[in-house]
Parts: structure tokens; sequence; C-alpha cells
């Protein structure tokens, strides 16, 4: 179990875990409730160039197509393949339910930490 | 009720062929070693099965189906009458150009009609559906750029209001799609638009009126603004219908345009189809049109054509519905079904908004938009729930959670075919569910109640579909 407290937090709603040099990074518990139960997850595939703002994958839920927005810039390195037999383990825990690895991170976006987003999240839904 | 593999016995079948006296020879490669599992049923219970089918099915014919961005507008008795006539239905797209005559004038007709309409100098009625036709137009933007040597124009505008296909028929173009944002009225935000234009625009998509139900005030500028960077102005034709006969794409700076036979023309359409996405331009892309068209008694190909997006003519027998549809409304018709389609919109509008609030408060076009986020954070029944409650009253749900940019979205498009009647009885069934709301916001979530199949499992048959039927004796897999 992770501790949301640990990942900083995109204000797309992905958070990010550095692993030494290289990062993780998944989708917040505020993202997965506001889009619902997922059924259908995109990834990219290993050794693709990530771009910072553009989208790295997608999640599908009965409503919508959702974009997942890429924190960084860099190069995949491992993809969660789990996750596209069983979207649900977004729903279920989605700190462990990791999407993408990342290596040679040449460029972040402005991360929050999780109080600040918590904050974030607040202001947004008020 | 029973898939029709349940009721299936060994041996029975049907008596509409004889025994095959013919000596059929067939290679041994490509036989399949077992015959196929068809289900053997009598005519009897065939017959039975469908029409129990049909029941459990809900179309136009049944009730007021007021699904945003979709036109689902009453389809005239009289076009299917037309798209009968032997003359039309006894044909074959391989016969000599000559003796098809009526049918290549009705082609011709319609696509004089449909170009006066849209102020379009041509038209190809390839194009099997509006994506097909949006696909087919953005061809054309791509052959313009290249004949004329700009080959740096890779990317295609898209505001973030759009609907779905127009990124993906963007991307199966081979174009990178951008998005620009809405501003607080619902429309293009056009300090974002300029951010996005310059040497490398390929063109701009659009809707208008846009999905928010919304018309654009600024179009003049934003077509000028496209066309000054040297990108050209892609019309989406799936709202057409709140301004047909008003205004035309054309006179409004779109170079190339789509439309739906089967939304705005009346022909019929759910279910898969058969549709038709007439692709219309401009005189300075009618050399790459698809297809071939008989012109003086000859097929004849345009010079520099992209080829060919489907066979032969397209879906003509829904081409016959749509000339059908426009003849029988005449030119002083064809505006009083935007009026009126963008007066029952606001009617609907006006009677509903004190209890669900509208995303734009303002006059609306021919659909309006709807957001229950209020509701759902306060009494937790959400759009969704709303819809399914729909049905108990007879009513086909509006579309939901579209468009994105709008929480707890409920598109409702009335139509112009609908009376006072319908109308005002819709109006009643969103009250009394909003009263359910209030007073038990359960009984909504736990809704519909009175259709043959309840709330469906929409997650379990998304992540796991059963999509084969297991022959093994039980079950389906």
């Amino acid at each position: 179990m992770i501790d949301p407290k640990e990942p900083k937090y995109s204000k797309s709603h992905e958070w990010v875990r550095y692993d030494g040099d290289d990062v993780v990074i998944g989708i917040s518990d505020y993202a997965q409730e506001s889009l619902g139960d997922l059924v259908f997850v995109n990834l990219p595939e290993v050794d693709d160039e990530l771009t910072v703002g553009e989208a790295l994958g997608d999640v599908e839920s009965v409503k919508a197509v959702s974009d997942i927005i890429s924190p960084v810039s860099g190069k995949v390195t491992e993809i969660n393949e789990a996750l596209l037999d069983s979207p649900e383990m977004i729903n279920e825990d989605p700190y462990d339910a990791w999407f993408v690895k990342v290596t040679d991170v040449q460029e972040t976006e402005d991360l929050l930490s999780a109080d600040e987003y918590d904050e974030f999240v607040k202001e947004e839904e008020a | 009720m029973k898939l029709i593999f349940e009721r299936s016995v060994p041996g029975r079948g049907q008596d509409i062929f004889p025994e095959c006296d013919v000596d059929i020879r067939l290679p041994e490669t490509p036989l399949r070693e077992e015959a196929p599992k068809l289900p053997e049923i009598s005519e009897n219970e065939m017959g039975r099965h469908y029409t129990q089918l049909a029941k459990e099915a809900r179309g136009v014919n049944d009730g007021f189906y007021p699904l945003g961005s979709c036109t689902m507008k009453h389809n005239p008795r009289i076009n299917e009458a037309m798209a009968s006539l032997p003359g039309f239905t006894n044909v074959h797209p391989l016969q000599p150009a000559d003796t098809v005559k009526g049918c290549t004038e009705a082609i011709d007709t319609l696509r004089n009609i449909l170009c006066e309409i849209t102020g379009m100098d041509d038209m190809t009625f390839q194009p099997a559906a509006g994506a097909h036709g949006e696909f087919t137009g953005l061809l054309l933007i791509k052959a313009y750029h290249k004949s004329r040597g700009d080959e740096g124009r890779t990317e295609i505008i898209v505001p973030d209001s759009a609907h779905g296909t127009n990124p993906a028929s963007a991307a199966m173009a081979g174009y990178k799609v951008v998005e620009i944002k809405s501003n607080d009225h619902g429309t293009i935000d056009m300090d974002d638009l300029k951010a996005h234009l310059g040497p490398q625009t390929a063109g701009l998509m659009l809707t208008n009126p846009n999905t928010v139900g919304l018309f654009d005030e600024n179009i003049m500028e934003i077509t000028r603004l496209v066309h000054e960077a040297g990108g050209l102005c892609y019309y989406d034709g799936a709202n057409l219908n709140a301004v047909i006969g008003m205004v035309r794409p054309g006179d409004i700076g779109f170079d190339v345009i789509h439309l739906n036979l089967h939304k705005t023309f009346s022909t019929p359409h759910g279910g898969g189809g058969p549709g038709s996405g007439p692709c219309g331009c401009k005189d300075f892309l009618a050399k790459f049109l698809p297809g071939k068209r008989v012109i003086d008694g000859e097929y004849t190909q345009a010079p520099e054509s992209i080829g060919c997006v489907t066979g032969f003519y397209g879906n003509f027998l829904v081409m016959v519905r749509a000339l059908t549809y426009l003849l029988f409304n005449g030119s002083d018709g064809v505006p009083e079904l935007a009026k009126n389609a963008v007066l029952n919109a606001n009617y609907m509008q006006e009677k509903l908004k004190d209890l669900y609030p509208v995303a734009y408060d303002t006059t609306c076009m021919h659909e309006f938009v709807m957001s229950l986020e209020s509701i759902h954070k306060e009494k937790n029944v959400s759009a969704l729930d709303v819809a399914k409650a729909l049905l108990d009253f007879g009513i086909h749900p509006p579309t939901m959670y579209f468009p994105l940019i709008v929480d707890e979205a409920l598109m409702v498009e009335p139509t112009e075919t609908e009376s006072r009647e319908v109308l005002d009885n819709a109006i009643a069934a969103f009250r009394a569910i909003y009263k359910k709301i209030i007073e038990s916001p359960e009984s909504v979530a736990a809704s519909p109640v009175t259709t043959p199949i309840k709330r469906l499992d929409e997650v379990g048959a998304a992540r796991h579909p059963i999509l084969k039927y297991d022959f093994s004796g039980e079950k389906a897999e």
C-alpha cells in the first residue's frame, strides 16, 4: 500500500513518484473517483518518448474517454500491462496501479505536493 | 427472452430453398472442417423471434427520442414510398450509364439542391456516414495543400467541444490534432485559436452551432483568421438542422463540409445505418473529389481525384429519401425546419431550466445541454440516473456525458417533428423525476423498473463482454 501523501501531483490529476532518477506515473484517487468505473486503458509502448503536457495514453469509463497527460518528458521503460486486462485495478487502488515507468527525464512540469494537490482539488470542487 | 440459438432444434428448418441439384466442386484448402452452427428454426418461430426483438427495442416510431446531436426526426413515409419505386431499386451500379438516367438525374438534382442550401459548388455522395464524410473532406484539404507544394501543414485544429469523430478523422487522415479551448460562453476562445494558428495549420474543423447548442458569433472572424494563416475551414454538418435554409456554411467562410442525410434530411438512422455523409466543397477543391459520376451519359472522374472512398455511388436509396424530403418541403419549407427545431429546443429549455440548470444560460439553437453537477453533488443522483428514469416514462434518454466540457451533461434535441403535446409530456416527465430526486433520490437511482431489462451492469458488460454463444450445452460463456 502506497501512501497518497508520498507522490507529487499534476494539476491534470496524475501522480508522480520518484524512483532514483526515474519516475513512475499513475492517476490520483480523485481522478479515478471522478472518472467512475474504468473499463479500458490505452498505454504507450516501451521506448516511446513522452512529451510533457501531451497525452501518454487514455482511460475509458462507461461515460467517456479521458487522456492521461504526461507530467514529464522522457522515455518509457516499462508499462503496467496488468491494467490492460484489469482496468478495475485503477479504481481499487490508484496508487498501486501505476501506468508507466519513465527514464531519461528531461523536463517535468511544476508539480504539487500532496497537501497542495488536496487544496487544489478542493478549489476545483468549490 | 430466448436467444435464437436457444430456440434452435436439430433437424428443424425452413423450406424456402429446394435441395441443391448442382454438382458443386470446391478446392480442398479453404474448406472449413465442420459446418457452421447456424440456428435450426422454423419460419414461424423465426418470425416470433424477430417480432419479440422488435418489441424490446425502442425507436423513434415508439416515442419521443431527444438524443442530442443525433437529430432523431420523423422519417416521412413518402420517403419510403419513393425509395421503393422499382426504377430506383431494380438497378445495378454496373449498368451502362444511359440505362440509369433517372437515377443519375435524381443524384444530380439532390446535389444541386444541397449545394444551393450549403453554399458549396460541388459534392460527392460516396461517403457512407458522417465520420466518413469528415475523413473525405480532410483528404481534400490534404490534396489541396499537397498540390500547392505546401507540405508543412500538419495540424488540424479542433475545439474541445467537438464530436469525437473530428479528432479521430483528423488522426486517420494523418494529421496532428490540436485542441483549442472553449470560452465561458461555450464558443471558441479566440485567443487560444490565434495562439495555435500558423504555417503548420492545415485547417480547422468546426460544428456550428456547436455541441452545446450555441451558434458561434465570431464565425466570420474565425474563418478569416484560419484563411489568413493559410488553412482551410471544414464545416461539420452534424448540427445543420439548426440553421438549414437560414445560414449557408459557404457564406460564412467554409471551404469543405459534410452533411448527414440520415439526420438533417430525415432518412432513418440508428441501429447502424445505412447512412449517407456527402462531402461538399468549393470550386477550387472540386478537382480532388472522389468517385465517379455520370456527366452527359459518360462515367467521369475528377481530374485529380483522391480515388474512391467507397464503391460506386454511395448509399443511393438514402439519397432518394433525402431528395424526396427536400422536394416535399420545398424552398419555403426548409427554413421552417430550422425555425421549429430551434423553437422546440428553446421551449423545453425554458420549461426545465428552473429545475435543471443549463450549462450556458442563453437562447439555444436546436439543442440544449443541462448540467446535473449540482444535483449530483447534493442528491447523489447522476445524469445517468435521470436518463434511466426517463425510460419509465416511455421516453428515450437524451445524450449523456457529452459534450465533455460539461459535467454531468444531458443534451436534449427535440427536433421540429415533435408536437407541443409530446414536448409538454416530456417536460412533465423531467419535472416528475426532479420531484423524485428531492423526495426519494434512491428510487431514481434504482430506475428503470418498467423496462424488459432493468438497470444494466454497464461496467461488467464493458469489462467482461460475452461475445459468443457456448454450444457445449448449457450457457453462453
